[in-house]
């Protein structure tokens, strides 16, 4: 009996078609996995071992390889503040503390009632909105402590439900067709 | 010297909508795709030669020069890098989200004139945004019958997938990138082979190109290598997206003609960076994403141009140009960047992996206060033996490049400030007050 459901199962059947051999699919599957249950768990490692062929370890050895693939639960909104180059030089440590004493946990940690965690990036590619923070890979700032605080408000209340998805949730736009050119365009070189 | 020339990749930006296909087809897209068609393709590759097409990855290596290293094969794979993560590095995330048509209509033309049997554009996974409008712009291309079979009526058919990556800096680096892409760990292969032309993805020849390279296609075959190569100079040719980011006044992209452009205008040009922020004095700048050795006041006036950095003893790099002022502490930012190499160094190679923690701790005592007399000569032992001799560019101890880029700020920062270390050290405190 597999973890993931019958949709998510389709919807692999798919994603491993995209690519000339199954293990490629491996990554999109974690993040599929993790759409479904917001972290990594045991039984999607399981599935998505027999899926593509490979062993359990294998795929929590990769997994385990990438900051953005989970093992163990985290909040409903994973905070991903950038502390790199540009952020450090306009205040993303300041902000960092201020979040952790907001949220009343550490990086790392999440809050008792499942909704936030805190994560240190390194850099996210939005430097010109330094500090910058990602909640569950959507994009904020710049950020200062008023405003982080009003991030979290929002994303309390649910006022940002339509632009942050739970965590895990990645891209919203699935591929419409399946491989179709069914050709090779060998050249003589 | 700023010059007029007209943008090429980000030429859609104006329009709030850049990253429809209405906005996309109203604008000339995949004119060039579609007039590719028509020529051989010897012809398509002649033309990026002729543009001199450095690649806009952070390695600047002729674009033309990697497709005609491809081996012959019957399968061959085209590989877009959209992994991008050198800190300080924003100019592909801003493709992705604003143009992503232009990206897969450069990759169709690449893959036709490589005769490529399916393409895949790797993009980072943090840009939740960017993969859902590339993968809403890939379906589109679909169903406008710019990839599939047949396409535009023509004899050369191609698929494409896009491909979310996970969170891993090292997979900027090609072949950890093909790693990644077969279902592993991000661990970059040992060379030689030293090009996936030669051994790629399934042990397939396999070009990798970065995005921005890409996004330059549609342009160069619509109005000729030779238009392209007519700007910038030497063989730094077109136009370049630079990333300006740290304590200046209007940090953003801006895309310029190469090499007649400055450091010193792109910072403070009131139209682009427009100064350092308060007012206050320009301490020191990477010219090229963290990989880089940092620039002083000295060097503002060297132009954006590939050759001429390099001579200067650093590297344009990824376009990414970072200012600390005055009020910076260059042991915290020296610190920072080291974290970061060691964090993400994959762990395959000794220098690498243990150099760059104990560079990182060394450095994290001095900025504490912790430091002693001997650390400065420790810190450049320890980079020394990572890349020995300190040249630049740096000799390789390790499979890739990751490892030899770590001394790259702490050297060129103890060189111009050795006094501040000193400083820290003799202190006992960081005397910028960062604490």
């Amino acid at each position: 009996m597999a973890h993931l459901n019958s949709e998510n199962l389709e919807r692999a059947t798919r994603l491993i078609a995209l690519y000339p051999k199954d293990r490629s699919a491996l990554i999109p599957l974690c993040h599929l996995a993790q759409s479904q249950d917001g972290f990594l768990t045991e039984e999607a490692i399981q599935d998505i071992a027999e899926l593509v062929g490979v062993t359990p370890a294998e795929v929590y050895g990769t997994a385990t390889f990438y900051d953005m693939l989970h093992t163990e639960p985290v909040g409903k909104y994973v905070f991903a503040i950038c502390t790199n180059i540009a952020c450090l030089l306009n205040g993303a440590f300041e902000l960092l503390e201020h979040a952790q004493h907001r949220l009343g946990v550490h990086v790392g940690q999440t809050t008792k009632d499942g909704m936030f965690t805190i994560e240190e990036a390194e850099c996210l590619a939005a430097c010109d909105t330094a500090p910058c923070v990602q909640v569950n890979h959507r994009f904020f700032g710049p950020l200062a402590a008023e405003s982080f605080d009003a991030l979290v408000g929002d994303l309390e209340s649910g006022r940002l439900d339509d632009v942050v998805p739970s965590h895990g949730v990645l891209s919203r736009v699935e591929r419409s067709v399946g491989l179709v050119a069914d050709t090779e365009n060998e050249v003589a070189r | 010297m700023i010059t007029n020339a007209a943008p090429i990749v980000t030429r859609r930006m104006g329009y709030e909508d850049s990253h429809t296909l209405s906005r996309y087809l109203e604008t000339g897209g995949y004119d060039g795709f579609k007039k590719a068609l028509t020529m051989s393709r010897e012809d398509v590759a002649d033309q990026v030669n002729r543009a001199s097409l450095l690649g806009r990855g952070g390695a600047g290596f002729p674009a033309g020069r990697k497709w005609s290293m491809l081996r012959s094969a019957t399968t061959s794979y085209l590989v877009i890098n959209g992994d991008e993560s050198e800190p300080a590095t924003f100019k592909d995330h801003l493709l992705v989200e604003r143009d992503p048509h232009q990206i897969i209509e450069g990759a169709l033309i690449c893959a036709y004139a490589i005769g490529a049997s399916q393409i895949f554009i790797f993009c980072r996974g943090e840009f939740a945004l960017g993969l859902e409008r590339l993968q809403q712009a890939c379906n589109e291309a679909y169903e406008i019958g710019a990839i599939g079979r047949s396409i535009f009526g023509s004899s050369f058919s191609i698929d494409l997938v896009i491909h979310p990556g996970a969170g891993a800096y090292i997979c900027g680096e090609e072949t950890a990138l093909l790693e990644s892409l077969e279902g592993k760990r991000g661990f970059p292969r040992i060379k030689p082979p030293f090009f996936p032309a030669v051994q790629g993805l399934y042990g397939a020849p396999t070009v990798v190109n970065n995005i921005e390279t890409m996004s330059n296609l549609p342009w160069i075959v619509l109005n000729g290598g030779d238009a392209f190569a007519a700007l910038g100079e030497g063989s730094s040719t077109g136009t370049r997206l630079f990333a300006l980011s740290g304590r200046v006044n209007r940090p953003g992209w801006y895309e310029l003609e190469m090499s007649k452009t400055t450091f010193r205008d792109l910072i403070f040009d009131p139209t682009l960076g427009a100064g350092v922020k308060e007012g206050r004095a320009l301490k020191a700048f990477i010219p090229g994403g963290v990989s880089a050795p940092w620039f002083g006041p000295g060097e503002l006036d060297l132009g954006l141009d590939q050759d001429a950095v390099g001579k200067a003893g650093s590297m344009l790099g990824s376009g990414s140009v970072v200012v600390m002022d005055e009020s910076t502490c260059v042991v915290r930012a020296a610190w920072r960047i080291t974290r970061f190499f060691s964090r993400e160094s994959c762990g395959q190679c000794t220098p690498c992996r243990e150099g760059g923690g104990w560079l990182e701790q060394i450095l994290r005592r001095i900025e504490e206060g912790e430091g002693r007399e001997t650390d400065l000569d420790l810190l450049m032992d320890v980079c020394d033996n990572i890349a020995p001799g300190l040249t630049w560019p740096p000799q390789q101890t390790t499979i890739c490049v990751l490892g030899p880029s770590i001394p790259s700020s702490i050297a060129s920062s103890i060189r111009m400030f050795r006094d501040e270390y000193h400083a820290h050290i003799r202190e006992g405190r960081c005397p910028m007050g960062s604490h």
